[in-house]
């Protein structure tokens, strides 16, 4: 049965987790010199170092670090920053929303317009549309994220047109869904940048799904054109899509890091970029811990349903 | 399924549409260059990679200023003394600019160096051995694709701080693992084939084999995986740079530039606006010199099989 095939995608999904907290926790090791001197910097007051040392365990054998750090992880103790000695996780927590919203905003506009674009072009296949609409995917796709994001500032944001905020500026108890407006720009950059990718497979599947037997038998059984499309072609040519759609979502998980620093949208990619400048471990590494689960459980995730929509797969084994 | 070159998604999916490895060898490697270079996009792309290489080279050959010499009033307008202005510290925007893209250009050209390397080597060796030693590759390529690249980039910056060197490595430790994926995926087919056996039975070396009998076998993907690697270096390294972890000021740099002047973009937009049209250029123009590779490939294989 399946059963068996999800439950090793899900073994092997946590190994990799697991090797990739021994990445992250070596982070600290390859610190130079006294990792918790080095963290907080020459000006640190001895008080300060000694304090860092005991939270981060640096007297004890390396093994004993790493599973007290583990289990912090596991528990959901993820230690206190190093630059504002607040509690890393009420540090995060507010930044997780933020980007949650971010991502979710993104993904709602971007998948059901990749699909149509992908359709769309399938449909009117090497017509001029079709060049056009390939010539613009390939374009946004050889863009960097903070390319497209200052050039939407550029044009909605500044001088002409001020439509959008080009900063997010919200206080710090408000959260990004009180002002929809700071979302739209960010949000309109990872659409951008995720549709090229994601239309262009569905355009692929659609074209083949087009040229089957079934789709011509159903078009000679007199069902209407609309009725085939969206009855017949488009569910069967999603699923190379979901693959592609559920790895574009993992990829958002890096994405959103540059986007929030262009935007200065209070997520957690922005929360990284400020901690890997103070050098604040705790934070760092919660942030690329919380990236990798997203990454791996969500590439898990498009293996799952894969293998659940594809009746070889489904099957294999009974 | 056409052009799937430009796929970021390709290259962690679907391994199953690789065009197939092209069997003639090194002939196959020119007449597919000479192919792509029939194509419009490819022109294209050349044309666009070639200027924005020349300015990077070039640049600083003809900047009228230094690039840290104050020359007008912080965030002035263009003027005869400063062609697009100063930046947000009163240096000429186009020197700046100028000299800003050799490090964009080297740094991105030693990431995709480093990165097909040691991916292509890996690929081939799992390809080749199909035993342990496969598996053991494939895992550890699992564990380092689990992390988006510009994640890990940031996690080793933390540790050691803003080093170019560590940039490099980052950026091509993290190309390795996708390269090797796709390398792997096109090598599969060649070790069945006859002339490896027959190899084996002669009696070749095992490195030998893998480099001298496979390697040229799978050229085709092999470019055009370089050409969507050295696409994605220029964004990575410029975005390093954009977020501060790259060059240090008072550097020229692209990236930097953009970061440095991105708060008074509604002022000076040129300090902004140059390094960015630069950047999106580079990466346009390598992206379609790949898809040209990629589609004369394509048609490769279709006369192939007709």
């Amino acid at each position: 049965m399946s059963t068996r095939l999800v439950l090793r995608r899900l073994g092997l999904g946590i190994l990799t987790l697991w090797l990739v907290s021994l990445v992250i926790f070596a982070a600290t090791l390859a610190l130079p010199g006294d990792a918790a001197q080095a963290i907080l910097g020459r000006e640190a007051t001895p008080e300060r170092v000694a304090a860092l040392r005991d939270q981060l365990n640096l007297d004890e054998p390396v093994v004993s670090q790493y599973v007290k750090w583990l289990g912090g992880i596991v528990t959901g103790d993820l230690g206190q920053s190093a630059a504002t000695q607040a509690p890393v996780g009420e540090l995060l927590s507010s930044r997780v929303g933020n980007s949650l919203f971010l991502v979710l905003i993104s993904a709602l506009f971007a998948i059901p317009l990749s699909i149509l674009v992908g359709v769309w072009t399938a449909m009117r296949r090497d017509r001029p549309v079709d060049h056009v609409v390939s010539t613009t995917s390939l374009i946004l796709a050889s863009l960097p994220e903070f390319v497209i994001g200052i050039a939407l500032i550029l044009l909605f944001a500044t001088g002409v047109v001020q439509l959008f905020p080009a900063v997010s500026l919200l206080g710090p108890d408000q959260r990004a869904w009180d002002d929809p407006n700071v979302v739209v720009l960010p949000a309109a950059t990872l659409v951008l940048a995720v549709v090229p990718y994601v239309s262009r497979i569905m355009r692929g599947s659609m074209v083949e799904v087009l040229e089957s037997e079934y789709v011509t038998m159903a078009g000679l059984k007199g069902l209407s054109r609309r009725t085939v499309i969206w009855r017949h072609a488009v569910p069967n040519a999603i699923v190379p899509a979901i693959q592609v759609i559920a790895l574009q979502l993992a990829y958002l998980a890096g994405g959103v890091v540059v986007v929030e620093f262009v935007f200065s949208y209070p997520g957690i990619g922005a929360a990284l970029v400020e901690a890997v400048g103070n050098r604040d471990m705790p934070v760092v590494q919660a942030v690329v811990m919380l990236a990798a689960g997203i990454y791996v459980g969500l590439n898990l995730l498009a293996d799952v349903a894969t293998i659940l929509v594809t009746p070889k797969l489904r099957t294999a084994g009974r | 399924m056409s052009d799937q070159t430009v796929d970021r998604a390709v290259d962690v999916a679907l391994s199953a549409p690789l065009p197939p490895p092209d069997a003639a060898g090194s002939r196959g490697r020119f007449s597919l260059l000479a192919d792509a270079a029939r194509l419009t996009r490819t022109r294209i792309g050349l044309a666009i990679v070639g200027v924005v290489v020349l300015v990077a080279l070039g640049g600083p050959l003809v900047a009228p200023h230094s690039p840290t010499e104050f020359v007008a009033i912080p965030n002035s307008a263009p003027s005869g003394e400063a062609l697009f202005g100063a930046d947000a510290l009163g240096r000429d925007v186009w020197s700046r600019f100028l000299h800003g893209g050799s490090s964009v250009l080297w740094l991105a050209v030693a990431s995709t160096v480093l990165g097909m390397v040691v991916g292509v080597a890996v690929g081939l060796i799992a390809a080749y051995s199909r035993n342990w030693l496969d598996d053991l590759l494939m895992r550890t390529n699992d564990v380092l694709l689990a992390f988006p690249q510009i994640i890990f980039v940031l996690l080793a910056v933390s540790a050691l701080g803003p080093q170019l060197w560590l940039i490099v490595l980052t950026v091509g430790l993290t190309h390795a693992p996708r390269v090797a994926r796709i390398m792997r995926g096109a090598a599969l087919e060649v070790v069945e084939r006859d002339f490896i056996k027959s190899a084996e039975v002669v009696g070749e070396k095992r490195w030998r084999i893998v480099f001298g009998e496979l390697l040229p076998n799978v050229t085709s993907p092999l470019m055009v995986e370089t050409g969507l690697r050295m696409t994605y270096s220029i964004a990575l390294v410029a975005g390093i740079s954009f977020l501060g972890f790259g060059l240090q000021p008072p550097t020229a740099d692209w990236g930097l530039m953009i970061n440095e002047n991105r708060l008074s973009i509604t002022v000076q937009a040129w300090a902004v606006m140059l390094p960015v049209i630069a950047i999106g250029l580079f990466t346009v123009g390598t992206n379609l010199v790949t898809d040209g590779i990629s589609r004369a490939l394509i048609g490769l294989d279709r006369k192939a099989s007709s």
